[in-house]
């Protein structure tokens, strides 16, 4: 039967199950082709895309996002499963793969958590919504410092437990094959837990990020430059022995952060005997 | 009963005349009508089909410069001043419609503003488009009657602000208050979802008169619209209404 809410039937279903996305290279910024000419997504990889402010990572990922077809202002195409998608397939947001997280995303309805996580569980036919809502909140709530209050309303949650919040949505009850993640350490949210958390899922993650830990921690990164795809590196073994590193330096400094934000202050021997731990210095 | 008074007197019914669509496009002020419709229009256009816009609004449009600015198109603006905007556009609508076929239009778009969300201005048979946009709250789509519930087509706008979560909320809200109402969601600036939209138009029914407004009207004149501004339901007559008694009817 023919559904009056799409305006116009999809010639062939689409199919749900996603085992890749292409990006086919468009132009850059100069009207050159750029250089990555072809990227292959494989369900289960986690991919961050990287470059200075300015380089195109967000036009990038809302290409995908918008199953470019040419028609964006890089001229790129993206291909689930190898094929295009018919425009339409997009008019019902629950049948879309695709679940992008930006820095302008945000709850915007005053209904309190729980009734709003329960209706989204609801319209996506979850067999339990309240245990759905439950696990979403857990979810988020290990991914922020300020547990969720189920009886808030969604527009008075803080940056951070929209975040989490919204992650955790599209995990746990969009589930979402496919997540796009745009500068999550700008969030608030416990970075490393969130990437632990989220490898236990098999998906394909997108990252855009300035963050070495998670783009170290990621299988590949698409470097990005004046609007175009430069290259992709794949994380050697080198770099994962760098990550571990890059991990001792970045927990001392969110212990610092930590002390800080409880109203603590700082001294010289105290960080001293801290490097020291670590090895730094003798 | 066609008679010389009517506005269609003239209404050219040869079979050798030129066929013209009507497009009737509402929705809350600033949800986005003129943006959608800009988009719609560029993609008309381009398909070489000849537009004609008209504005109805209460005390102020530019819309009509706009289109005239950027397209170089027939427009023109009515304000419904003292009278309900709903009103006007049966008032005015069949003059429009002979001045959009004077200047030689295929389609007439008309944008106006829905605002007491008890009336729509669609004609039956001809396309009626809804724009809601998706930032306005989750119980938009149940606060405003026959405006969405008698549309064709929803269009909702701004989808690229709100979680893909509260998207399908909205949604599905839609789907409850319209069940037969098709639904594009679009983000405008971009053009993004305007394509199937442009499509339905072009496979809109051609205007044939007489002409009928879809929607039932609120009933008869009040005695506040008349004139009589005095508060409470004593000094009024008519269909009135007291805070615990919800719905009766006094006479004079």
């Amino acid at each position: 039967m023919p559904n009056p809410h799409v305006l116009e039937q999809p010639i062939a279903a689409p199919t749900r199950k996603i085992h890749t996305i292409t990006i086919l290279g468009g132009h850059g910024k100069n009207r050159l082709p750029e250089p990555s000419r072809q990227v292959d997504l494989k369900m289960g990889d986690i991919v961050s895309v990287v470059g200075p402010t300015g380089c195109g990572k967000t036009t990038l990922i809302n290409d995908i996002e918008l199953y470019a077809n040419g028609n964006t202002p890089t001229g790129r195409t993206v291909l689930i499963n190898g094929d295009p998608l018919p425009e339409d397939y997009l008019s019902d947001p629950s049948s879309n793969p695709i679940a992008l997280i930006s820095q302008h995303t945000n709850f915007l309805s005053d209904l309190p958590v729980n009734v709003f996580l329960e209706t989204h569980a609801r319209i996506r036919g979850v067999a339990s919504p309240v245990r759905a809502v439950e696990e979403t909140v857990n979810f988020a709530n290990q991914l922020t410092g300020e547990p969720i209050i189920l009886e808030n309303a969604m527009t008075e949650l803080s940056g951070g437990q929209t975040r989490s919040l919204l992650i955790a949505d599209a995990i746990v009850i969009g589930n979402s094959p496919i997540i796009l993640l745009d500068e999550i350490e700008n969030a608030g949210i416990h970075r490393t837990r969130a990437l632990e958390m989220l490898k236990g899922y098999e998906k394909i993650f997108i990252f855009v990020t300035h963050d070495p830990r998670i783009a170290l921690l990621s299988d590949y990164r698409i470097v990005m430059r004046d609007g175009a795809m430069q290259k992709l590196i794949v994380t050697r073994d080198e770099e994962k022995g760098v990550a571990q590193e890059i991990r001792k330096l970045d927990n001392l400094l969110l212990g610092l952060r930590q002390r800080i934000r409880i109203g603590e202050e700082l001294d010289r021997a105290q960080l001293n005997q801290q490097l020291r731990e670590l090895g730094y210095i003798a | 009963m066609p008679n010389s008074t009517n506005s269609f007197a003239n209404w050219d019914t040869s079979p050798e005349r030129e066929f013209m669509k009507l497009v009737i496009c509402a929705g809350p002020p600033t949800c986005g009508k003129t943006t959608v419709l800009r988009q719609v229009t560029k993609r008309l256009l381009a398909k070489k089909l000849k537009v004609s816009f008209l504005k109805i609004d209460v005390q102020y449009a530019d819309e009509d410069e706009i289109f005239q600015k950027e397209f170089s198109i027939p427009t023109r603006k009515v304000y419904s001043g003292e009278l309900c905007p709903d009103h006007c556009t049966v008032m005015v609508l069949g003059d429009a419609l002979q001045w959009a076929e004077r200047s030689g239009a295929d389609l007439l778009m008309v944008e106006t503003a829905g605002l007491c969300l008890r009336c729509s201005p669609y004609v039956d048979g001809l396309l009626g488009l809804v724009v809601l946009e998706a930032t306005s709250g989750m119980n938009l789509p149940r606060k405003i009657g026959p405006m969405l519930s008698l549309a064709d087509v929803a269009v909702v706008t701004k989808i690229d602000l709100v979680s893909q979560a509260e998207r399908e909320v909205f949604r599905a809200r839609i789907q409850e208050a319209a069940p037969g109402t098709a639904i594009v969601e679009s983000n405008a600036l971009y053009g993004i979802g305007i394509e199937p939209l442009v499509r339905r138009i072009e496979r809109a029914a051609e205007v044939e008169p007489p002409l009928f407004l879809r929607g039932n009207p609120p009933i008869g004149t009040c005695t506040i619209c008349v004139g009589k501004k005095e508060i409470g339901w004593q000094s009024h007559f008519g269909v009135v209404r007291a805070l615990e008694n919800q719905n009766f009817y006094r006479g004079e």
